[in-house]
């Protein structure tokens, strides 16, 4: 497997101690950690360029602004959009999602039409829908999971058609790892004249992507999940839907001129970043995206991939563990969802905490998906270029503990 | 700390073996409590005789903490009146260190014993657990929160 664990030492929260163990992280499905790169650049931007962006004639001013859309370039390149322009700085996925479901769902949805999901997406990728839904007098219909933990294409035939405007999918399960085959749903929905909108909290952070190759319309992704701070994260649009979308928030910097009465809106992005962005955020962004180019994505993927699959074969060793998620690391993300016999998960997080082990349990803002295996809560460890089969195997030493506890046999 | 005082035999055998579980068909009070972060549910049931609790009956699911407390809960309270239980939630909680005043209970008044609840205490030195053993305490209190006079709500 490859070797990333000289990168360990930009971590500097990797060699603390918790409850008396060296910390085990295995929570970066919910937010990864931070390398001490992306830390200076946002530092340095306080201590010696800091300044609001896009006004000002001064030097400090024009250098913050630099930056700033030196960051959106980076990222903007991170998924090989075709231009800077393309990108929207948002304050994550979820503001990502609401902002196309706010400013372009809620003006073209009419009663009738539908917003077509699968059962695995995140709140995120839900809730934003079911709130214009509700303005628009939308219906929302699902794609639902087959025995494999795949998204059913095969139910694609029955539920797309012209009805549907709005086809959202994650990139990546949070909870089970699925890589759902995202470019073959949105040319499907691309015959029926529906837009395609890719929730990439995970996606970004552990594939390589190509927008131009993917074929979808709009997606969503957070800085916090791939080393870059909270409070920031993009959404790349198609440049001609982006120039038809509406603003779905207005103030200061989304304007060229503003009356009494009337405004007319500054030039994409500008037009969907109201209000003084989080610059220091998206500089640390650039920075967090730059580390991973370092590495290269293909090399973040085959790490994880390696990780997921020794994973996943030391936890199949662990008497009454069951895994829910695409069988095989090839299939799936390194995210890995389970339970142990009777253990509540969160048993499981506290047992696993004070052995330095930190994983997350509940139902990952995934409640449909959940209710959908028939599970209030599970247990999630996800890896990251950070982690190592150490790690892997703090995690079962721990789980043993837990089976001693409880007295699973 | 150690887990094994977190995790006490007792607190398991309750977890598997819940105590006074089910509905009742016509309580005298209802309620029902989440826990939102961890998914914990409880739906509890109480039945009066006067100022007595004559029955409780408890549904739930979740985690060993939340449905063992649950359990050790029902059958506290089965058959204490509503000041008894009052006092019994304040002794719970004084011992969870959500109120104040656990040096000053007097052991001597009625309803004052804790039980198997005692178990419970290793709980309060892991802050993220403690509303998970208090998700039933505060279910019962809504639920007689209703009732004239409870005196009970926590």
């Amino acid at each position: 497997m490859s070797d990333l664990s000289r990168l360990r030492g930009d971590f500097p929260i990797l060699s603390r101690e918790v409850n008396g163990y060296p910390l085990v992280y295995l929570d970066s499905a919910a937010t990864t950690q931070k390398p001490v790169q992306v830390l200076a650049a946002m530092d340095d931007f306080y201590r010696r360029h800091y300044a609001n962006v896009h006004r000002g004639a001064y030097t400090l001013a024009e250098e913050a602004t630099q930056l700033y859309e030196d960051a959106r370039a980076r990222v903007a390149a991170f998924i090989h959009a075709a231009s800077p322009g393309e990108v929207v700085f948002t304050r994550g996925t979820t503001s990502a999602i609401n902002t196309v479901a706010y400013g372009w769902g809620l003006h073209r949805l009419r009663p009738g039409d539908r917003v077509l999901l699968t059962t695995m997406e995140h709140h995120a990728n839900v809730v934003p829908w079911q709130l214009v839904a509700r303005h628009t007098g939308a219906e929302l219909v699902y794609l639902p999971m087959d025995a494999g933990y795949q998204v059913d294409i095969t139910a694609l035939g029955g539920v797309l058609d012209e009805r549907v405007k709005v086809v959202g999918i994650t990139g990546m399960s949070n909870v089970l790892g699925t890589l759902p085959p995202v470019a073959e749903v949105a040319a499907a929905a691309r015959q029926v004249g529906a837009i395609t909108v890719v929730d990439a909290a995970q996606m970004a952070p552990h594939l390589p992507i190509d927008v131009q190759a993917l074929g979808a319309d709009f997606l969503a992704f957070s800085a916090h999940k791939m080393l870059g701070p909270t409070g920031i994260g993009a959404l790349w649009g198609r440049p001609d839907r982006l120039e038809s979308m509406e603003p779905a928030e207005g103030g200061g910097e989304m304007i060229r001129d503003v009356d009494l009465h009337t405004s007319t809106w500054a030039d994409v992005p500008q037009k969907f970043e109201a209000g003084t962005p989080p610059i220091a955020e998206a500089i640390g962004f650039g920075a967090a995206v730059d580390y991973l180019s370092a590495i290269g994505m293909q090399e973040v993927r085959s790490h994880g991939d390696a990780l997921a699959a020794y994973a996943l074969a030391r936890l199949a060793e662990v008497p009454g563990l069951t895994v829910y998620g695409p069988p095989g690391a090839a299939k799936r993300g390194a995210v890995i969802s389970f339970t142990l016999a009777d253990i509540h998960p969160h048993d499981l997080a506290t047992i696993l905490d004070q052995q330095g082990v930190a994983i997350r349990a509940g139902h990952h803002c995934a409640r449909p998906l959940h209710r959908a295996l028939n599970l209030t809560a599970t247990a999630r460890a996800s890896f990251y270029v950070y982690n190592t089969r150490d790690d892997a195997d703090r995690l079962i030493t721990a789980l043993g503990e837990a089976r001693r506890l409880f007295g699973v046999p | 700390m150690s887990l094994d005082d977190l995790y006490r035999e007792v607190i398991l055998d309750h977890y598997r073996n819940p105590r006074r579980r089910g509905s009742l068909e016509h309580p005298d009070a209802h309620a029902e409590g989440q826990n939102p972060l961890c998914g914990d549910e409880i739906s509890l049931d109480v039945a009066l005789d006067g100022d007595r609790v004559a029955d409780v009956r408890i549904l739930g699911r979740g985690c060993s903490i939340s449905q063992a407390s649950a359990s050790m809960m029902a059958e506290a309270v089965a058959g204490k009146t509503l000041a008894e239980i009052a006092d019994l939630t304040h002794r719970f909680k004084a011992m969870m260190e959500i109120e104040e005043g656990e040096a000053g209970i007097d052991e001597g008044r009625p309803g004052a014993a804790l039980g198997d609840l005692e178990a419970l205490r290793g709980v309060r030195r892991f802050p993220v657990r403690i509303k998970c053993a208090d998700l039933p305490w505060a279910t019962l209190a809504e639920a007689l929160s209703g009732l004239p006079a409870s005196g009970a709500a926590g």
